[in-house]
């Protein structure tokens, strides 16, 4: 997980395309200056961070359930809770899960678990669109072949 | 048709913070009622979840975007539910 680059997933562990579910790892950094500020002597995984993990992994899960052909942009999150505080160098376990398929749109369950236990979940609302430019697919095929995610099944299909 | 116009009227109040008095079939969801692009996502889940649908937003939008097809066609609300009712009947065709 590199925060300061927006990099909050480290690996697909697994993409199951029939039951629309995907499951991830992220390793909150023991350092980082975003615990400098948030907060001073008290290090803590900012929430608005927990979420856009779980907006990454469902966007993973979109990004295989489209064959690469379709980007997914966050527009809404619905009941999202931070039920727990996270502190550096926690392993997240993140899933998310298919709620419904829109026309040009897509909603999702995800939710973060530590140890087993549910520390933050929400239902996630996502734009999809064409891939802005043939570079912006390349450089996101780049993020995919860093966290492992399964790009022969799904990159050129 | 009136149950699914109700079940529209309902959808809209329950996601927009627009008074049911002012949400008539002749109403026009973005012109009239100024529902924008973000809450008409959350309509349209709620519209395809309730009845069992996907509806083609992108091929409408396409549509319009060609001239082929106007927004009234597809957004003043007895038209959408028209468009509802014929995709509910392909489904169970």
């Amino acid at each position: 997980m590199r925060l300061e680059y927006f990099q909050l997933i480290d690996r697909v562990v697994a993409l199951d395309l029939e039951s629309k579910t995907i499951l991830v790892e992220a390793e909150v950094p023991t350092e980082s200056t975003v615990f400098e500020g948030h907060f001073p002597g008290y290090p803590l995984m900012p929430g608005v961070l927990l979420l856009e993990a779980m907006a990454q992994t469902s966007g993973w899960l979109i990004i295989g359930l489209t064959n690469f052909t379709r980007m997914p942009f966050l527009a809404a999150f619905k009941t999202a809770k931070l039920r727990t505080f996270v502190k550096p160098g926690t392993k997240l376990a993140l899933s998310a899960a298919l709620e419904h398929e829109g026309s040009g749109y897509t909603v999702t369950t995800a939710e973060v678990r530590v140890d087993g236990k549910l520390v933050s979940n929400a239902e996630i609302t996502f734009r999809l669109t064409e891939f802005p430019s043939p570079e912006f697919r390349t450089s996101m095929e780049k993020v995919a072949a860093a966290i492992a995610f399964p790009m022969q099944a799904h990159a050129h299909g | 048709m009136s149950s699914t116009f109700e079940t529209v009227v309902n959808i809209i109040t329950e996601t927009c913070d627009i008074p049911r008095e002012n949400i008539k079939p002749e109403s026009h969801a973005i012109n009239d009622l100024g529902i924008d692009s973000l809450d008409f996502l959350d309509i349209a889940f709620a519209i395809d979840k309730t009845f069992g649908i996907k509806m083609p937003l992108e091929q409408w939008t396409q549509e319009v975007n060609e001239g082929k097809a106007t927004t009234d066609q597809y957004f003043v609300l007895q038209n959408l539910c028209t468009r509802i009712d014929e995709l509910v009947a392909a489904k169970k065709a």
